[in-house]
């Protein structure tokens, strides 16, 4: 195989993914009413109905409190057991790591039914609790991954350093290992927030009646048809999903280059 | 306590909260669907403990149950044959192109960013009456009506296929990028064609990737339920739409414990062969 035919076909997988995308983001400034071809001007009168629609904003709203919590929670506990992993000598390490990135391995639909089941019968029915008990199990093998990775390339010996000079291992840890570990602490924070953001499958099971994130509140809007509105609230999600871990992906190296100076 | 008491304990003070979350609402729910299983549904009220076998008869003998499982795996390899197909090429071209490879796979990641539901529902932008093919063939003039292009199994599938093709690329690029390009050379210095070269020096080590990209693709389209509802029709639900129809909507929650847990069974033994041949570390190796 030739590599320009290799390159070719490259392209095409490429246009493949992006085509679609780009559909969306064309629609969503289509004058037309029916919002779909052929497109009669540009407008942004989807993007205004999308801000005075009472509720998309509600879904929005509670997509980012759900997300920022599962964010906060999930990175508190994988940057903990990162920790333990990479920096102790633990028995059964293996099968630890195993059973923290065991929900990535459970399809989500059973994860969902077998939690918000459980729950029940503890009498913790479909509410906000449920939601974020999930949303934090199925981020944490994410955050743990992402921060364990950059865990094991940070060298031991200027912790060690640290602690014969007298730090306390808390010192150590805020002073040395902290600053080191932010551009992970950050990436993994960001991909939990993104996957809670994103999330649906589970969402459905967990949440209470009446309660909807932004993706199962676009879920209800196609049971009708796809209206020029979700183009628009489409156009949004990509400008925030993409321009956010751009953005932080620039903050991480710009906060590696100044600390690594 | 002495130090080195207090040294081992530290670990699993800092294991402790993730290990119980994951225990608490993961496996300890798990255990608790087997159990629940064997309940049985009231007709009012709550469900009757005990140990019946019903809701397992059911699941597995009744056909409809069984042909669901049946072309839910079934989509579930075709879509992981396609994307295996597609991603190769694309991996390899990354893996040894000269320009700036990290800057193509995060191009190629990004749509992996963007909203799963947004990105299903964007075919029917493209396939739908009056989505861009057909308007697009109608002003060429190649029909006069538009076609329904859509919601059959394989709008599922090219859903499927643009959800999961950016796990397969990077699993397979990962293992790309680690094969020392020296023994490429040394089998052609050795007279072996660039496709021989390739054929057996450079695709047998690139199989540990192609495994752990089909086994994700595989694992996560057999479990999906949202694709089929968006653009399957009618007689294309998969098998995580009738747990959904069994627990949400019929409320048999002994019946949705015993089918959650068949599929967790199926996709479980893949798990485990794969397990046992490749182990967990070449799938962490693609995730993070």
């Amino acid at each position: 195989m030739g590599w320009r035919l290799i390159r070719f076909y490259t392209i095409l997988v490429y246009l493949f993914m992006f085509l679609p995308i780009a559909v969306v983001v064309l629609l969503s400034f289509n004058a037309n009413q029916f919002g779909s071809f052929p497109m009669t001007g540009l407008s942004t009168r989807w993007f205004e109905a999308l801000w005075n629609n009472e509720a998309i904003m509600r879904a929005f709203r509670t997509s980012i409190v759900l997300g920022l919590m599962t964010a906060a929670i999930s990175t508190v506990l994988g940057v903990l057991a990162s920790l333990a992993l990479v920096r102790y000598q633990i028995p059964g390490r293996n099968m630890i790591t195993t059973l923290l990135i065991a929900p990535i391995l459970v399809p989500e639909v059973v994860l969902a039914v077998a939690l918000l089941l459980f729950l029940n019968f503890l009498d913790i029915g479909k509410s906000f609790t449920l939601l974020l008990a999930g949303h934090v199990i199925f981020t944490l093998p994410f955050v743990i991954l992402v921060v364990q990775a950059r865990l094991i390339s940070i060298r031991r010996d200027v912790e060690e350093a640290a602690l014969s000079l007298g730090a306390s291992p808390m010192q150590t840890f805020l002073k040395i290992t902290l600053p080191q570990l932010m551009p992970a602490v950050a990436a993994g924070g960001l991909f939990a927030f993104t996957i809670s953001f994103d999330d649906i499958t589970g969402t459905l099971f967990w949440k209470p009646g009446g309660v909807e994130t932004v993706p199962t509140q676009i879920f209800s809007m196609l049971r009708n048809s796809i209206s020029p509105e979700i183009n628009a609230l489409g156009t949004v999600i990509i400008v925030l999903t993409v321009g956010l871990p751009l953005i932080g992906a620039a903050l991480a190296r710009r906060l590696a280059t100044k600390s690594g100076g | 306590m002495s130090i080195e008491q207090r040294e081992a304990r530290q670990p699993w003070i800092l294991l402790s909260p993730a290990l119980a979350a994951i225990v608490m609402l993961l496996i300890v729910p798990l255990v608790f669907i087997v159990v629940y299983s064997f309940w049985l549904k009231s007709a009012a009220g709550a469900d009757t403990p005990g140990f019946f076998l019903d809701n397992w008869q059911e699941a597995l003998t009744d056909p409809f149950y069984r042909d669901i499982l049946l072309n839910t795996l079934k989509i579930a390899a075709i879509t992981t044959l396609v994307c295996a197909l597609l991603g190769y090429p694309a991996a390899f071209f990354i893996a040894r192109s000269q320009g700036n490879k990290v800057g193509l796979l995060v191009l190629l990641m990004l749509p992996f960013w963007i909203s799963y539901i947004i990105r299903t529902m964007s075919w029917i932008n493209i396939l739908g009456v009056s989505g861009a093919l057909n308007s697009a063939m109608i002003w060429l003039g190649i029909i006069n009506e538009p076609i329904q292009m859509l919601y059959n199994e394989t709008t599922v599938i090219l859903g499927l296929v643009h959800f999961l093709l950016p796990f397969m690329v990077l699993n397979i690029f990962v293992s790309l990028d680690g094969i020392d390009t020296n023994l490429e050379d040394a089998a052609s210095s050795l007279g072996a064609t660039r496709w021989q070269g390739f054929l057996q020096v450079t695709l047998p080590l690139s199989l540990p990737g192609l495994a752990a990209g089909g086994l994700l693709c595989f694992v996560l389209s057999a479990g999906t339920y949202i694709t089929p509802v968006i653009l399957g029709g009618p007689r294309d639900a998969m098998f995580a739409n009738l747990v959904y129809e069994a627990i949400i909507r019929q409320l048999n929650w002994p019946l949705g414990s015993a089918l959650s847990l068949l599929l967790l069974a199926v996709l479980g033994v893949l798990v485990i062969i794969y397990n046992r041949y490749l182990g967990m570390a070449q799938l962490a190796k693609g995730l993070g």
